[in-house]
């Protein structure tokens, strides 16, 4: 800005403010300034937003690496097998095991061991017993040699995977929760394993979620279409009205819809007992609707709709209808002119809600933990089991993170087709 | 689309057909929130229509399941909490994210995009990551089943709704009336509450309206962040779908649905004020 009108000033010298500061530089400070002030504006909400909600999800994703259970409470025999060849085939020696004993009982003591006894039952089942019972037993074992008095204890301790599972877990850092997570394990070389087929079950799971929200998707396109096509074209005045019919369950609450549809779907529910009464199906032949798939179909389709009648809605009210209107007088039926003339011109909003419906549907957890029974339900469901039931946070933090990777590159490519700006609200 | 009169009887009866299947969707949205209401006046405790309420007979009807939620410590207690918190976290929420959408909408706002996108991250992260997250972070540093706790997770799950709103109401906002506000000799303070706050106050109120709601039907997070002592009104109900059913929380259901058509007039007309005001529309 000073450039161009320094060529009006005398040739070179810098134009000048009224107290003697160049002016290029006296419009910087007042740039400057200007963004200091915006700044400042925005960072009471940047901190709080960090510290309250950035900060937790990044605890979280370090819970699905972090691993120091096994190197703070059993430390003696951690640094003891260190010498240790996995592969070497033969079993520790002696100074392992009397580390072993020593940990076991300061561990006893203090409360500890049980820790690393769930730690390490998440690899190999059956971790936990073999720990709290020698535990209970090691308190009378005061001389070695330890090797045999613990073997002779519990068989597992001359098994060679006892060992490599002590060891491959004794790091700061494991990659288990995340092999876990897509039913993948390390086997005793270290090599990474699929699981055993019957222990199957997180690909299963994000593949089943994955093809419940696209059916919830696509239905919500199938029942949302219609619905916003004839809101954006029938007069203003009726549109505005049946507008609250979509509204309405928009601005209510989950759970009391969730509740309306327990109430609808059950066996002894309303639609059961309107099918009986209509003489469609027998008492005895009443319908399972609820606690499985078709309930959370039903009940997510219906909760998600307006997610996507909402921005079909803005898109076709900007379709200028005079365009139907020529692609019929130059002699297209109605059918090829919708295909090819009104259809091409809603896809962008088809795509917002596609997404849009499709991310908040993948990280549902309400729904479906109430109307979706075992078959129902979602990702989210096991991660809120392992962090509040089973208690293995490590898995539940890995689980989350890829469904967080996965909405996240989602919504990136919301961001690119729609842009986070034009996000309408209601 | 009123039909033209001389069209085929094809086109015509296609018309019809898509106006009913218009008509059966719009069924499938309203049906399950309107057949609460009913349902709730039920006099035994079941989720649907006994034959006595078929035939209108006035004993099939009671209102004992409202008595029941007006009397109940457990629901009034619910109440008293989700009025709480719900109050304090959309405080926090809009100031917080009124004054952000402020210096978000200035032109000289450095890394605007960038800023943007991480203060509405809590609308778009998964309520389940959230919820585990700051599970696990709240017990660390105390806040874990604590009234404040609730709080401040609902007014960071809030402020996204704000930002969005208020910055919407300042596009097009003339910045140089706030320069010549202080040009005329008003301190910053008077600049804000006589000519930015008037101007963008349909926005700041629909946003906290955002917030509010936000947190009053938020479940998961108080599910993991909360105990019984910060259980809210969809806490109980969650809890309530669980273990015992009973009806109350259809009379529940029906209270939150008056709410909630209560809360869509107001955001509705709040919104076509601001167009008004804005020029945008006209009216």
């Amino acid at each position: 800005m000073a450039a161009g009108t320094a060529g009006t000033n005398t040739e070179n010298a810098p134009l000048m403010t009224a107290d003697g500061v160049p002016l290029k530089q006296s419009l910087q400070r007042a740039l400057r300034q200007k963004r200091r002030g915006a700044f400042l504006l925005t960072l009471p909400l940047l901190v709080f937003i960090f510290i309250f909600f950035v900060a937790p999800i990044a605890d979280m994703m370090f819970r699905s690496i972090e691993n120091e259970v096994v190197g703070k409470y059993i430390p003696r025999t951690v640094a003891a097998l260190k010498d240790w060849d996995a592969t070497s085939g033969e079993l520790p020696d002696e100074k392992v095991f009397a580390a072993l004993v020593e940990d076991i009982k300061i561990g006893r003591k203090d409360r500890t061991i049980g820790k690393v006894a769930r730690r390490l039952n998440y690899e190999i089942a059956g971790m936990s017993s073999l720990f709290r019972s020698t535990a209970r037993r090691v308190a009378r074992l005061d001389e070695g040699p330890y090797k045999e008095a613990l073997i002779a204890i519990r068989p597992q301790w001359g098994e060679l995977e006892t060992w490599q599972l002590i060891q491959r877990e004794s790091g700061k850092y494991t990659a288990s929760y995340y092999l876990a997570a897509v039913d993948a394990r390390f086997d005793n070389a270290g090599n990474i394993v699929a699981q055993p087929e019957e222990r199957q079950i997180y690909t299963f799971l994000f593949g089943r979620t994955m093809a419940m929200s696209l059916s919830i998707t696509l239905l919500c396109i199938l029942l949302g279409f219609p619905i916003a096509y004839l809101l954006a074209t029938l007069p203003l005045r009726y549109a505005a009205l049946l507008m609250i019919l979509v509204l309405l369950p928009f601005w209510t609450s989950l759970l009391v819809r969730t509740t309306a549809w327990i109430a609808m779907l059950q066996q002894q529910g309303v639609i059961n007992d309107l099918l009986v009464l209509v003489g469609i199906i027998s008492d005895e032949g009443r319908l399972q609707l609820i606690h499985n798939k078709t309930g959370t179909l039903i009940a997510m389709t219906h909760i998600l709709l307006p997610f996507m009648i909402l921005p079909l809605y803005s898109v076709m009210k900007t379709i200028p209808p005079s365009y139907m209107r020529a692609a019929r007088s130059l002699g297209a039926t109605q059918a090829r002119a919708f295909i090819k003339v009104y259809l091409p011109q809603t896809l962008s909003g088809m795509g917002a809600g596609t997404i849009l419906v499709f991310i908040l549907s993948i990280g549902f957890y309400i729904t479906p933990a109430l109307v979706g029974g075992t078959s129902g339900t979602f990702i989210s469901n096991y991660i809120a089991d392992h962090v509040s039931t089973t208690l293995n946070w490590g898995l539940a933090a890995a689980l989350g993170v890829m469904l967080l990777a996965l909405v996240l590159a989602l919504y990136l490519i919301y961001d690119k087709a729609v842009g986070i700006d034009n996000m309408k609200l209601g | 689309m009123a039909l033209p009169a001389h069209v085929e009887p094809l086109e015509r009866a296609w018309y019809y057909t898509f106006r009913v299947i218009c008509a059966l969707i719009f069924l499938f949205l309203i049906i399950p929130i309107l057949v609460v209401i009913p349902l709730s006046f039920n006099a035994l405790p079941y989720f649907t229509f006994t034959p006595e309420m078929l035939r209108f007979d006035p004993a099939g009807y009671s209102t004992k399941w409202y008595a029941d939620f007006f009397s109940n410590p457990n629901w009034q207690g619910a109440v008293r909490n989700s009025v709480i918190i719900a109050f304090f976290a959309t405080i926090i929420a809009t100031v917080l994210g009124t004054l952000a959408a402020l210096g978000l909408s200035r032109p000289e706002m450095p890394f605007k995009k960038a800023f943007m996108a991480l203060l509405i991250s809590p609308m778009i992260v998964p309520l389940i990551i959230s919820a585990a997250g700051m599970y696990f972070f709240y017990s660390r540093i105390g806040l874990a089943s604590t009234h404040i706790g609730v709080i401040i997770a609902h007014a960071a799950l809030g402020t996204p709704f704000v930002v969005i709103t208020v910055t919407a109401t300042l596009v097009g906002f003339d910045q140089s009336l706030i320069r010549a506000g202080l040009n005329l000799g008003g301190s910053p303070q008077t600049v804000f509450f006589k000519i930015i706050m008037p101007l963008i106050l349909p926005g700041v109120i629909s946003g906290a309206l955002f917030a509010f709601i936000t947190s009053f039907d938020e479940v998961v997070v108080v599910l993991f962040v909360g105990s019984y002592e910060q259980r809210t009104i969809p806490w109980a109900m969650f809890s309530g779908i669980r273990e015992q059913i009973s009806p109350t929380i259809l009379a529940v259901a029906t209270i939150l649905v008056l709410i909630s058509v209560l809360l869509l007039t107001t955001v509705e007309m709040l919104r076509r004020r601001s167009e008004r005001l804005r020029g945008l529309s006209p009216g």
